[in-house]
Parts: structure tokens; C-alpha cells; sequence
């Protein structure tokens, strides 16, 4: 199934400083219930955007507020960018998380590091994962911490990733790019290769 | 020549199931066994039906249900609305597409990574995959298994095929002799408490070393299971004969003489003399200790001796946000020590230790003992097959007598999915694999030990060294 077609994107970003977040933080287990693709942003980082005051026993809910400090409930903070910290989406492989994300609204993540399976997953949904040096992510976070409208600029088909006056260029398989830019799936070319594969299949 | 260049084992089995390399392309990588379980497979189906075609050999994937089950009461309809309809719908669809299913109430049913290598489905020299991380656990026979995302498992029914780079390799190796009270599960603990909870991303990981061979099955299992835990894509063991006489007349395994001349061929399972790694890491068994984790990822783990760093000791100053930000989560102050901490909740369970293995250690340690009156025990057994067994053991008995309640298998609170919660604020000890943020309930708090520890925790109600236990 195509997806959207990613080309250049200039927009604001959300900072998200934490480095290690997992995608249990990401997309909750117990909001994995459903069975299609949509609407997992409501519940996008659910127990960082929420204080829950737990009920008497386990059986009973409790009440969620709003958590003001979480960026997200941050009115100063919008964009279809999520700048965050250091080993972005470990844990488990749900997909789930990038849809998530996806949905509410981020078309970009951008951090220092991502773990295998989420980048594949992200890329999978025509989110992207950029991956940055430790010392520009630094600096990105910065700039748009001091400076919550700062706009930031990515350029797939260039690679380059653009804030304010600096600049860094960076990595992604010529494939996958290819992918971005035109829509396409995994699929789309797996199921070009079926004579091959069916071949395969019966000698082993 | 070039055939000639030695090669690890991690690199005979991929280059064997590559069905095209070409350039700019990631491999496509031809996959033997391919499992499937109710929460990533939903969306996987309606891709196909979306483009109107079947799977592609049903005969290669297997469906359970498992992590959204309820372990209490499994013959009765399940009674939350949305889990029910997630396992409805597993069903419809694998009947519609014809795919094997060990549902609810089978023999055969239990978590994925549990059931696949009892029946005999997990064999060496494979490629597995799951829509689930710890699809790592079947590399313990020698075979390139890892977790992938719910687009992937679409690819792998449309063609039994995915589209892959290769990752690196690393060889961690540990030799030497275990130490008193230290099981496998310490020994991964350990390791990523060293080297993190990234410190393999981009690696596929071979474990090698006397203190891995010496390890029976189910313990090097629980190796490999934990592998996704540093980040690594998988993590395998060369097969050898422990492994041969674990897959013996296994279910799906094959038999007779067929199962002899499979034997010879995994018999070539082995790294060649001379391959290259990556990356190499080395380890004294024994400097290896009980462990347990303190922190929400985890690479936080220490010796249960030890006490917990102070901010100042961290390697790294960008970590510090993150790490008083995970102890303020666990209510633990920098410096102090778990030992003689109350815990709330025990939980035996998980892909990584709830086999027959884990609960007769368990057993052996609590028979003709209480648990404390401050803690919940729950026993998740891993599959319905472990479960028979242990009742049949009669260790149900033993647990009943303890006050520890045994329930039906699934992931139960390994991810709290279903209604095996871990309240807010409580501390748990738990055999499962993972102490992140709420994984085992909004505001849970986790600490990973080995079953051996959690129970004794169960029995004294706080961290306890088992070296101690009497
Ligand atoms: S037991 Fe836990 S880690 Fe294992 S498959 Fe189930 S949820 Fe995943």
C-alpha cells in the first residue's frame, strides 16, 4: 500500500530531551487492543501526558489529569517534529508506536540513535527517523527549547537537516530514500520477486 | 577463493536464505518459520485483504494466543470487550487464511516463544520470525531469529520473505564456573548491565564460552531471549548436542532417520575457525552474581549486593536526566542498597523464564515454605504443556501450599495487558524481562531477578540474596 509522499518538510518541533525511551512509553501495552491502524495518537505517550490518582483497588480505574509539565500539554511546543534523546524506541517491537506517533500528527523524529526495530517500523509508515551526532542534536534541542518557533528544515532528497544558521547532512539507504520519496512499500517489491521466492521455497 | 572465506555461524544461515541480494536493496531474506500472535497480526491480515491475496505457505506460520489473554478462567469467554474482539478477530483470520492457530483451551497453547521450541517448531540453521521482540529466545538453536513490526509480518505472509540489511555481528564469551546461586538469567542481566541497555543496537550477537555450553536448553533460552534488551536484532547459541536431544522426538521435529541427517547437517553449524566478528566481548562467569535491576531500563541492573550509583557516578552526564528521572519513577534514592527492601508482588512468569526449568527451581526453593503475608505471588506458567507438567510433578501442590497462586499461561504481567496489573506504586520482583515506565501496569514498579530470587523475595517479602536463603 503507497504511503504519503515525503519530500521536504519545514515545520517547528517538539523537544523531548530523554534519552532510553521504549516503546512501552511510546504506545502503552493496554492501548494495543485495537485491530486497525488508526487512532493510536490519542494515546501517544499516554502516562507522561497524564497524572493518574490510582482508584482504591486494582479493579477500580482511578482519574487522569492532564500532566502540564509533559511537552506534549506544552502550548509553546506544536510541529510535525519530535526531537528526542538517545535510543529512541527500544524495547518492544510494536508497531504500534509508530503509528502513534504518526498519527498524532509527527511526520519526523530526530535523535542521536534509534533502536533497529522501531527505525524499520517508522520507515515502514513513512515516518522518518533521522539520526543525528550527539552534538547536533544537542544544539537542536537547545534552539528549540530557547526558541519554541524555531523552524527546522528537512530535505530528504539533500539529506540535510536545517535549524536556524547550521546544518548537518544525514544517512539513509538509498532504498529506503527511494521509498520515502516515491510512497512505496516493502511489499510492493517483495511481491515483484515471487517466481524467485516460490522457487526457494519448494527447494528447501 | 572466495567460498573458502571462513564464516560465522550467523553468516552461513543468512547468506543460505537470501532469495535476492541486489544493489541499493536490502536483502531478501527467505524466512523458515514465521509465528504470529493476536496484538501484531490484526493489521497484518487486513494489508492482505486490502490487496487481495492469500499467504504465501501457510504450512510455515504458526498462531497462538497469548498476550492478551486472561490467565484466570480461560474457558469462559473473555470478559473485556476489546481483548475478546482482538482474539476474535485472530481467530476469523486465521481460519479465513488457514493458518494453524493454538488458541484458547488447546494443548498446545502458550506464549509464542515458549510453544515454538516445545513442539519442535524452533530447529537450527532456521529463519525465525514473530511480530514480537523477544523472538530472540529460538536462536538458542542455533538459528537467526528476531522480532519485527506489524508491516513486516504483512510481508512475511504476502511472500514468507522480508526485506533486510544485514546487522554486524558480536561474539560474547564467557567461560568459567558459575558461582553459588547464579543461574542463566544473571548472566544476561549482568552482561547488559555492562555494556547497557544499547550496547548491542545494529549487532547480532553469537554466545559462546563454557559457562553458555555448560547451560541446558531452557537456561540458554533465557540467554537469548534478553538479547533485545542491548539492543541487539537476535542472539544465537551454535547447536551441539544438548541441543539435538532437546528437539528429539519433538512434536514437529523431525524423526527417525530423517532426524539423524538433519543432526549431521546442523552438526555444521558452527563458526569456522578464523571468521571475523565485528565486535568481540569477553566475560568471567565467575565475577557473575544474583543480580537485580533498580531502574526503568534494563541495562540498570547490579549485583544484589551492590548499592545503586549516585548521579556523580555515572559514566555520562547527559544520562543523568534520564537516571534521576528513572529512580524518582522507582522511588529509590542514588547510593542505597534493594537489599531487605519490601516488595509488593512476585511474578513467575514470561518468555523468559516460565518454562518447566524456572518453575522447578521455584519450587525446590519454597517447598515446605509460606510466602511472606505482605506479598502477592502469581506463577504465570509459560504454556499449557508446562502447565500439564508441572501438575504433574505435583508442583502445583507445592505452590499451593506456599500461598503462591498458579495461573493458566500467557504474558500475563509481563506487559500487563490483560488484567494481571501490578498497581501504582507497587514494587514488584518479576522474572520477565523488562522494568520500563508501567510495563507491568501504569505506574508499577519493576525489579528483574532470577526466578531463584524472586523466590526467595516471595518468602522473606523483600530483596533477599539467595546466597543468604535458607
Ligand atoms: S511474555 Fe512478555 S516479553 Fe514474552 S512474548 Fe509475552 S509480552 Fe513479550
Amino acid at each position: 500500500m503507497s504511503k504519503d509522499k515525503f519530500t521536504t518538510l519545514k515545520t517547528t518541533a517538539v523537544p523531548l530531551p530523554n534519552e532510553n525511551i521504549d516503546t512501552d512509553q511510546i504506545i502503552p501495552a493496554r492501548f494495543l487492543k485495537a485491530t486497525t491502524r488508526e487512532g493510536f495518537g490519542d494515546n501517544l505517550f499516554r502516562d507522561w501526558r497524564y497524572n493518574l490518582i490510582p482508584g482504591p483497588s486494582p479493579e477500580e480505574k482511578g482519574v487522569e489529569t492532564p500532566n502540564k509539565d509533559f511537552v506534549l500539554n506544552d502550548a509553546k511546543f506544536s510541529g510535525k517534529i519530535l526531537v528526542a534523546g538517545k535510543n529512541f524506541g527500544c524495547g518492544s517491537s510494536r508497531e504500534h508506536a509508530a503509528w502513534a506517533i504518526y498519527d498524532y500528527g509527527f511526520r519526523v523524529v530526530v535523535s542521536s540513535f534509534f533502536a533497529d526495530i522501531f527505525k524499520n517500523n517508522a520507515l515502514n509508515n513513512g515516518l522518518l527517523p533521522i539520526v543525528v551526532s550527539d552534538q547536533f542534536l544537542k544544539q537542536v534541542l537547545q534552539a528549540v527549547e530557547e526558541k519554541p518557533s524555531t523552524e527546522i528544515v528537512v530535505d530528504l532528497e539533500n539529506q540535510i537537516l536545517q535549524v536556524g544558521a547550521v546544518k548537518e547532512s544525514f544517512e539513509i539507504n538509498t532504498y529506503k530514500k527511494t521509498c520515502m520519496i516515491n510512497g512505496y512499500d516493502d511489499i510492493d517489491y517483495l511481491l515483484s520477486l515471487n517466481k524467485e521466492i516460490r522457487e526457494f521455497d519448494i527447494a528447501h | 577463493m572466495s567460498q573458502l572465506k571462513p564464516k560465522t555461524i550467523f553468516e552461513k544461515i543468512w547468506d543460505s536464505h537470501v532469495v535476492k541480494r541486489a544493489e541499493d536493496y536490502p536483502d531478501a531474506l527467505f524466512i523458515d518459520r514465521h509465528f504470529i500472535h493476536e496484538v501484531t497480526s490484526p493489521q497484518a491480515f487486513d494489508g492482505l485483504k486490502k490487496r487481495g491475496i492469500q499467504v504465501f505457505n501457510t504450512s510455515r506460520t504458526t498462531a497462538t494466543a497469548d498476550h492478551n489473554v486472561p490467565t484466570k478462567d480461560q474457558h469462559l469467554p473473555i470478559k473485556e470487550a476489546l481483548s475478546r474482539h482482538q482474539v476474535e478477530t485472530l481467530r476469523k483470520n486465521c481460519k479465513e487464511f488457514g493458518v494453524e492457530l493454538y488458541d484458547l483451551g488447546h494443548a498446545y497453547q502458550g506464549i509464542v516463544h515458549i510453544i515454538g521450541p516445545e513442539l519442535g517448531l524452533t530447529q537450527p540453521g532456521m529463519t525465525i520470525v514473530c511480530g514480537d521482540s523477544h523472538t530472540s529466545t529460538h536462536g538458542a538453536f542455533g538459528n537467526i531469529a528476531f522480532g519485527i513490526g506489524t508491516s513486516e509480518v504483512e510481508q512475511v505472509l504476502a511472500t514468507q520473505c522480508i526485506l533486510q540489511y544485514k546487522p554486524k555481528t558480536m561474539k560474547i564469551e564467557i567461560n568459567g564456573k558459575l558461582g553459588k546461586g547464579v543461574v542463566s538469567k544473571d548472566i544476561i542481566l549482568y552482561i547488559i548491565s555492562k555494556i547497557s541497555a544499547s550496547g548491542a543496537t545494529g549487532f547480532f550477537v553469537e554466545y559462546a564460552g563454557d559457562a553458555i555450553t555448560n547451560l541446558s536448553m531452557e537456561a540458554r533460552m533465557t540467554i537469548c531471549n534478553m538479547s533485545i534488551e542491548m539492543g541487539a536484532r537476535g542472539g544465537l547459541i551454535a547447536p551441539d548436542e544438548t541441543t539435538f536431544n532437546y528437539i528429539r522426538g519433538r512434536k514437529f521435529a523431525p524423526q527417525g532417520e530423517a532426524f539423524d541427517r538433519k543432526v549431521e547437517e546442523w552438526k555444521k553449524l558452527t563458526t569456522d575457525e578464523g571468521a571475523n566478528y565485528d565486535s568481540v566481548l569477553k566475560f568471567d562467569a565467575a565475577d557473575i552474581a544474583p543480580m537485580i535491576t533498580y531502574g526503568t531500563n534494563p541495562g540498570m541492573g547490579m549485583k544484589v549486593t551492590d548499592r545503586i550509583p549516585t548521579v556523580t557516578e555515572l559514566k555520562e552526564i547527559s544520562e543523568q536526566h534520564s537516571f534521576t528521572k528513572s529512580l524518582e519513577y522507582m522511588g529509590l534514592e542514588p547510593g542505597s542498597s534493594l537489599l531487605g527492601k519490601a516488595i509488593d508482588y512476585v511474578f513467575i512468569g514470561s518468555c523468559t523464564n516460565a518454562r518447566i526449568e524456572d518453575l522447578r527451581l521455584v519450587a525446590d526453593m519454597v517447598k515446605g515454605k509460606t510466602k511472606a503475608s505482605n506479598v502477592e505471588v502469581w506463577v504465570v506458567p509459560g504454556s499449557k504443556q508446562v502447565e500439564e507438567q508441572a501438575r504433574r510433578e505435583g508442583l502445583d501442590k507445592i505452590f499451593e501450599a506456599a500461598g503462591f497462586e498458579l495461573r493458566s499461561p500467557g504474558c500475563s504481567a509481563c506487559l500487563g495487558m490483560n488484567e494481571d496489573k501490578v498497581p501504582a506504586g507497587k514494587y514488584c520482583i518479576s522474572t520477565s524481562n523488562r522494568n520500563f515506565e508501567g510495563r507491568q501496569g501504569p505506574k508499577s514498579r519493576t525489579f528483574l531477578a532470577s526466578p531463584l530470587s524472586a523466590a526467595a523475595a516471595a518468602i522473606t517479602g523483600r530483596v533477599t540474596d539467595v546466597r543468604e536463603f535458607e
